[in-house]
């Protein structure tokens, strides 16, 4: 199984989301944002980072890049994208996810193990995780606070598409704690967290963030 | 030359706390007159002759697609001389 990995100007997590990858057992394969070609993959990770220097708004110019409208056609029929921090950012920007991150509500640069419970467990990246289990990865940004309309927000609360909440103090201001979501179809995950960070105790807090990696190879061979 | 103008804001509801820090350094330094501060971008597009009314469709069409997100910011677009 090909996971395709996309390299914007500005990203930092590419490398930690195909070490991921590997870790779960695919093979992890560069995407440039440059090129339209999504090179046979059968998902994709938007990784974390400041693309673009989140110049206009953070992940704006990202979602307008020639790998992004293959991204937002193959999405639209299923394929599984995950989008990580900034890669939530860009998946809001290209409407592939509602809502908006805006300024962490204190302004601060967050930096910290940040405690989350899963809310949907049956999405292509939450499927190996149990309804409500609580699990501590890396959170870092400045863009964070998740905000949308009351009709969304509604919408979001009804369908079941959060999949993760803070746990404890709300950390940025997010509406309702959100820290992800998918779309209707459960393909596409924004996460503002990084699990790729945590997938390996030598390098992060904890082994939780492998699921996420580990939960899509279970959704494609079902 | 013309020159079209966007201005972009955050819609009222939308919390910024970029525009409450100002605004609470503003008394800090002896300004007292304000009661609140939002903060928003101002983009300048130089064009060449008078901008036509097809020209600012379009400048409105990228203002709703790219330099406005409206799930959180609301824009105006003018004509400046």
């Amino acid at each position: 199984m090909r996971v395709g990995v996309v390299t914007f100007p500005g990203t930092l997590d590419d490398r930690d989301a195909a070490r991921a990858v590997e870790y779960a057992g695919a093979e992890p394969v560069s995407l440039w944002h440059g090129s339209d070609d999504l090179k046979h993959v059968d998902a994709v990770i938007l990784p974390g980072g400041f693309s673009y220097g989140d110049y206009l708004r953070c992940g704006a110019i990202s979602a307008k890049a020639p790998i992004m409208k293959s991204i937002i056609i193959a999405a639209e029929h299923g394929f599984p994208v995950l989008g990580i921090c900034n890669g939530f950012q860009v998946l809001a920007e290209a409407h592939l996810l509602p809502g908006a991150l805006t300024r962490n509500a204190d302004m601060h640069f967050l930096c910290t193990d940040q405690r989350l419970r899963i809310e949907n467990n049956e999405t292509a990246w939450t499927n190996g995780f149990t309804g409500g289990q609580e699990i501590v990865i890396p959170m870092k940004n400045a863009e964070g606070n998740f905000n949308c309309d009351d009709a969304t927000l509604d919408l979001l609360e009804s369908e079941g598409r959060i999949i993760a909440r803070y746990v404890g103090a709300n950390p940025n201001g997010s509406r309702a704690a959100i820290a992800g979501i998918t779309n209707k179809r459960g393909n596409v995950v924004g996460l503002m967290p990084h699990p790729e960070h945590a997938i390996d105790l030598l390098t992060g807090p904890s082994k939780d963030g492998l699921t996420f990696f580990t939960s899509l190879l279970n959704s494609m061979v079902k | 030359m013309g020159k079209i103008v966007v201005e972009v804001m955050l819609k009222p509801e939308i919390l910024d706390p970029q525009g409450q820090a100002v605004g609470n350094a503003l008394p800090r330094l002896g300004f007292t007159f304000a009661t609140s501060v939002r903060q928003g971008k101002r983009f300048e597009i130089e064009v060449t002759g008078e901008p036509t009314p097809s020209m600012l469709a379009d400048v409105e069409r990228a203002a709703e697609e790219f330099l406005a997100n409206t799930v959180i910011e609301s824009f105006v677009v003018k004509v400046e001389k």
